[in-house]
């Protein structure tokens, strides 16, 4: 069985989650992959499990990015191998939030209508 | 002496606000979970020092943080919310049939005897609970088996269950509300739901007396008279003396019957209170004077309470979850607003002050009081 340590940078909040600071360094069984990482991953830190992929679907969180060696891997199969550069450690696997800056709407919806979305509600609750 | 402990949610984390029964001095304790969107924190009543905050953000997701210290320490609990078998549709805002999914926690409720019990309300709206100090959870599925389910319609806010009211003299009665779909109650300790939304008269939904499809946005009751609900709906605020069965408006002579919160004193049970906001397409009170107006009669009969609140360029909203009230002896009332400020009263809401003027949005506050 292969086994490959792979270092993985995850996001201030998610390290804040995890208590932890700096890369962590994980070890893997079988071929290095976004699947064989994340599930190590949340493995070791069990409070990561919901934060990066959906429970049930395991689908990559919208606003969550995967980056490696220049790459946006976010839309890549789970199951491809992930850069030699990853599986060997020389490079870090990294998770990011995107971008997705400004008060209204993107990733941050109101508990009470918020002004683009009022927009969109129907006539019926206007009075 | 007794003191109060408010916990406040607010859209960068929470906030934990303690003072002694005067109540004139402060500790602020925060933020926790910086820049996490906490819809939710709330105490179990059998433990006071139990509290569980529902921690989310658009990036990575919902997470429940419990703590066993009153809020000094947290820890991550269970976030999985999978709902029960194939979940179905409901309305979206086209009118089309949408997916069933999850979005968030907006209101945790403890239950009234147990620590580890636990109660969840969802976007999309759906009832969870967990047993186990909130390391699982399960739907209660007879909610949204109703029948009704697929003509709920999400309000601007989302498709959310936002209110869960335990009935203290009936351990198998729960009370629900739900934006967009109305209120419901199970006597069967949530087996079974029916709605309970006779008399609510929603304007420019197809049938104004539907069964389901009014905009709920809170309901409060007295622990003393649980019969008794109040309820703030989208336009109007309404009164129910049969445990919901049937509702008759009580909005009276306030300036405007919009608004998110509606509260009950804790000592006097026909004592309500509202925040009135202007309209539902301007999220702020009318010309910019916050007031909150209170009813000693159980509603129809209402004065304005301004003392020590801004009476000029103010255009905070007050969410539905962001108010609440103490028991001592002298009755406090809470209220935060999306400006950051919390104001407080310890005298039943003649006088008010803030305790916080500049935290973040404010989602929710709850108040405990300690021995």
């Amino acid at each position: 069985m292969i086994r490959a340590v792979i270092r993985v940078e995850l996001p201030a909040h998610l390290r804040t989650l995890a208590h932890v600071s700096g890369e962590v360094q994980l070890e893997v069984e079988g071929e290095a992959t976004q699947r064989s990482v994340l599930d190590a991953l949340e493995a070791r830190y069990p409070m990561l499990r919901g934060t990066l992929r959906d429970h049930v679907t395991q689908q990559r969180r919208p606003f969550v990015r995967f980056f490696a060696c220049e790459q946006d891997l976010s839309h890549e199969s789970p199951d491809a191998p992930l850069p030699e550069a990853v599986a060997t450690a020389v490079e870090p696997f990294l998770i990011v939030g995107a971008i997705a800056g400004g008060a209204i709407g993107l990733a941050a919806p109101s508990p009470e209508p918020v002004a683009d979305l009022a927009a969109a509600v129907p006539a019926r609750w206007l009075r | 002496m007794s003191k109060v402990r408010v916990l406040v949610g607010t859209r960068k984390g929470a906030f934990v606000l303690s003072a002694d029964g005067k109540r004139d001095r402060w500790d602020i304790s925060g933020p926790h979970f910086g820049g996490w969107e906490i819809y939710h924190l709330k105490g179990s009543p059998s433990d006071p020092d139990r509290l569980y905050a529902s921690q989310s953000t658009g990036w990575f997701g919902q997470l429940i943080q419990r703590s066993n210290d009153g809020g000094k320490t947290w820890e991550p609990a269970g976030n999985k919310f999978e709902y029960d078998g194939i979940p179905g549709t409901h309305q979206w805002y086209d009118g089309k049939p949408h997916p069933w999914e999850f979005k968030r926690v907006w209101h945790i409720e403890p239950s009234l005897t147990d620590p580890d019990t636990i109660y969840a309300g969802v976007e999309d709206a759906a009832l969870f609970r967990s047993s186990d100090g909130a390391q699982t959870w399960q739907e209660l599925p007879g909610l949204r088996a109703h029948g009704s389910g697929p003509r709920w319609q999400p309000g601007a806010g989302g498709m959310c269950l936002h209110t869960i009211l335990l009935d203290p003299s009936d351990p198998n009665r729960i009370f629900i509300a739900i934006s967009a779909a109305g209120a419901f109650r199970t006597d069967d300790a949530g087996k079974t739901w029916r709605p309970i939304n006779q008399g609510l008269h929603s304007q420019h939904i197809p049938d104004p007396n539907a069964e389901v499809g009014h905009c709920v946005h809170r309901i409060a009751m007295h622990p003393s008279r649980p019969e008794v609900l109040f309820m703030q709906k989208h336009w109007d605020v309404m009164r129910s003396d049969d445990a919901g069965d049937s509702w008759h408006e009580i909005s009276g002579n306030l300036p405007t019957d919009f608004g998110f919160v509606i509260d009950v004193h804790a000592h006097e049970p026909e004592t309500v209170y509202v925040v009135p906001i202007k309209s539902d397409s301007e999220h702020f009170p009318l010309d910019g004077k916050l007031r909150v107006y209170r009813s000693r009669t159980g509603g129809n009969e209402w004065e304005a309470l301004s003392k020590g609140l801004p009476q000029s360029d103010c255009y905070v909203n007050v969410l539905r979850d962001a108010m609440a009230v103490d028991a001592l002896d002298s009755c406090g009332v809470y209220f935060g607003t999306t400006g950051g400020q919390v104001y407080e009263s310890n005298d039943a809401g003649e006088n008010w002050s803030a305790i916080v003027r500049d935290l973040p949005a404010v989602l929710s506050v709850e108040v405990q009081t300690l021995a």
